[in-house]
């Protein structure tokens, strides 16, 4: 087991390598910020300083060079626009970000999974119909659309919610912000967190409600029956064990996705969040922080696909044994 | 000859003499949902299509609009006569010709960047099943690569490099969508590979060329046909949700997301239409193809066949 996940860490290292490149390079290659950050009435002399102070000035191999080295002691560069240090303003909006993606996953599973579990019992009754058709309607609805639906329901007729912001935020272990703790704060995340959920919540029921109908047909469910357990054991530990196993990898491998999702949820509800940071920089040309924002981004996908690997071998035990070979 | 075989057996007898076009259309019409979705998608094709013809009025002709007639609420009475039956937004254009518009560029842009990824992801997919080797590993490690990034990611991270218009837009859109059809047509040509009229074909020294185009493509279509309908559906999307985020389509010709868009500030002050309608044509687009999508699967599925 330590063996997989040393080996794994360092692939790991190499895919973050290669990405590096290709994402410094894409970035780097195209597009010229002077033109947007420097006075167009600024004179030549004024622009050359400028584009040595931003280090522009060298080829780009020699600009890859500063950026590896500053890298590898946890320095990405300067912002362009805002002068500080690029992770750092990344690092700074990660918690909100974090905050969403994790009420998102949460309203997903927690409704997801009973109401998979249920359309799969009971697949031609009227709940199971309603639960699968309401499904398609969550994978057809563009995300940002509904967000706008949201806001114009709920903060503009019926005005029940903020429409924009997060609100107070309290220090969680006196260390992060969050919104969730206090009650002004918990009405502002509630519609982003809704809007973020919808997707994955149509996912989940739709994977439920599949690994529920085909395990109900397996022996071990007939052999479970035949044993005299009752309904809610066959069904809340012989099914649900079973089916929990892919449905924990897909929610592994999901969250990496929400975070990339809240982007669009981020810029509809104004949530301040990494991904709100992107689209901002995107629209200034400011380089460092697109970088960075990408890197921490592919960090955190390998270190998600990493954690999913080991739970999944940690729930199934049949797992294990092609872990330990290879 | 069907009073040679058993009973059970004449239906499929029957069948097999039908054309297989004909069969997939009569499987798919047995379905009502179905062809609710395929009537629907119809008529939105047909308007994006006819837009000029049928709009009340043309939405990028700037001698037609009014500023005074802007931000009016659906069922309006425009001065001209007229009715606007979805309001008008900011700049006093008539919601229903907008949308009409904005499905038109939509529709372009998604079929546009889905019929180009098919054709990158079709060669690559069948040259890495046909020819194998490094090859294949490597055209099936950036596919691997790319697919365990969200799509919206790599569209975010192409519209930063390549910059905004609609023809970038489409690159990206392209970029995201071939390793989809690369995935499934390799999958789906290593299994007819094996099959014998492959070893007849090249029994025969036909050019690799006329083998993979003639004879493995038209086997390997049915799983592609239902990965773009979905694709198409996806494209309309994440289209959609570029403009929306201010990184896709140009303002001066609006598709649906960027309509949406510019209703968004006004949303806040209670003038919904010019969100919600544009809104609506896009759910119903992609709920129609979608519906489609589904069943093409079922009667496309080899599998699922009687």
């Amino acid at each position: 087991m330590l063996v997989y996940i040393i080996r794994r860490s360092m692939q790991s290292v190499v895919v973050l390598f290669a990405m590096s490149l290709l994402v410094f390079v894409g970035v780097y290659a195209i597009g010229n910020p002077i033109d947007i950050l420097i006075n167009p009435q600024a004179d030549q002399i004024d622009r050359e300083n400028a584009i040595a102070a931003l280090g522009l000035d060298k080829p780009l191999w020699e600009q890859y060079l500063v950026f590896l080295k500053g890298a590898l002691s946890g320095d990405l560069g300067k912002s362009f626009v805002h002068a500080t240090s690029a992770l750092g303003l990344i690092l700074e909006r990660m918690p909100a970000t974090m905050e969403l993606a994790i009420a998102a996953m949460l309203i997903a599973v927690i409704l997801g999974i009973p109401l998979g579990l249920w359309a799969g019992l009971k697949p031609n009754g009227v709940a199971g119909r309603t639960i699968m058709a309401g499904s398609i309607l969550g994978f057809s609805l563009p995300t940002f659309w509904v967000g706008l639906m949201l806001i114009m329901v709920f903060s503009v007729m019926l005005g029940w919610l903020p429409s924009n912001g997060r609100g107070p935020t309290t220090l969680l272990f006196g260390l992060i912000p969050v919104s969730f703790l206090s009650w002004d704060g918990l009405t502002h995340l509630i519609m982003p967190a809704v809007n973020l959920a919808l997707f994955k919540l149509a996912l989940l029921i739709r994977l439920t409600r599949a690994g529920t109908r085909e395990s109900l047909l397996q022996d071990y469910v007939k052999f479970a029956r035949a044993k005299g357990l009752t309904n809610t054991r066959v069904i809340g530990v012989h099914v649900l064990r079973n089916i929990l196993i892919p449905i924990v990898t897909v929610i592994g491998l999901e969250f990496g996705s929400v975070i990339a999702f809240a982007i669009v949820t981020e810029s509809v509800f104004a949530w301040p969040g990494m991904g709100k940071l992107l689209i901002d920089s995107i629209n200034l040309l400011d380089r460092p922080v697109i970088v960075s924002y990408l890197l921490v981004i592919v960090a955190l996908f390998i270190f998600i696909n990493l954690v999913v690997d080991v739970l999944y071998s940690a729930l199934d035990p049949r797992v294990r044994l092609t872990d330990s070979k290879g | 000859m069907s009073t040679v075989l058993p009973a059970p057996v004449v239906v499929p007898a029957q069948r097999a003499a039908q054309s297989p076009f004909r069969r997939i259309a009569s499987d798919f019409f047995a379905n009502p949902i179905a062809v609710f979705g395929l009537c629907l998608l119809a008529i939105i094709v047909a308007a994006a299509i006819f837009a000029p013809l049928i709009s009340p009025q043309n939405p990028y002709d700037l001698a037609q609009l009014d500023v005074m007639e802007s931000k009016l609420p659906p069922g309006s009475k425009a001065p001209g006569g007229g009715t606007f039956w979805l309001g008008t937004d900011d700049q006093g254009r008539d919601m229903l010709s907008a949308i009409f518009y904005g499905l038109r560029i939509s529709l372009m842009v998604g079929a546009t960047s889905t019929v180009l990824a098919l054709i990158i992801g079709l060669t690559m997919g069948l040259t890495a099943a046909y020819f194998g080797g490094r090859l294949e590993t490597l055209i099936m490690r950036v596919v691997d690569i790319q697919l365990s990034f969200p799509a919206i990611l790599i569209a975010l991270i192409l519209i930063a490099v390549l910059g905004q218009g609609t023809g970038k837009v489409i690159t990206a859109l392209v970029t995201i969508q071939w390793a989809y059809y690369a995935r499934t047509v390799r999958s789906a040509a290593l299994v007819e590979k094996r099959k014998e009229y492959m070893e007849a074909a090249r029994c025969l020294a036909l050019s690799p060329a006329r083998i993979v185009f003639r004879h493995l493509l038209p086997n390997c279509l049915p799983p592609m046909i239902v990965v773009a309908t979905v694709q198409v559906a996806a494209a309309i999307a994440l289209e959609a949700t570029l403009s929306f985020l201010g990184l896709g389509l140009p303002i001066t010709e609006p598709s649906l997301g960027l309509l949406i868009a510019n209703g968004y500030q006004y949303l806040l002050s209670g003038k919904y239409w010019i969100s919600f309608f544009p809104g609506v044509a896009l759910l119903l687009t992609i709920v129609s193809i979608n519906l489609v999508a589904d069943q093409m699967r079922d009667v496309l599925n080899p599998r699922l066949q009687k």
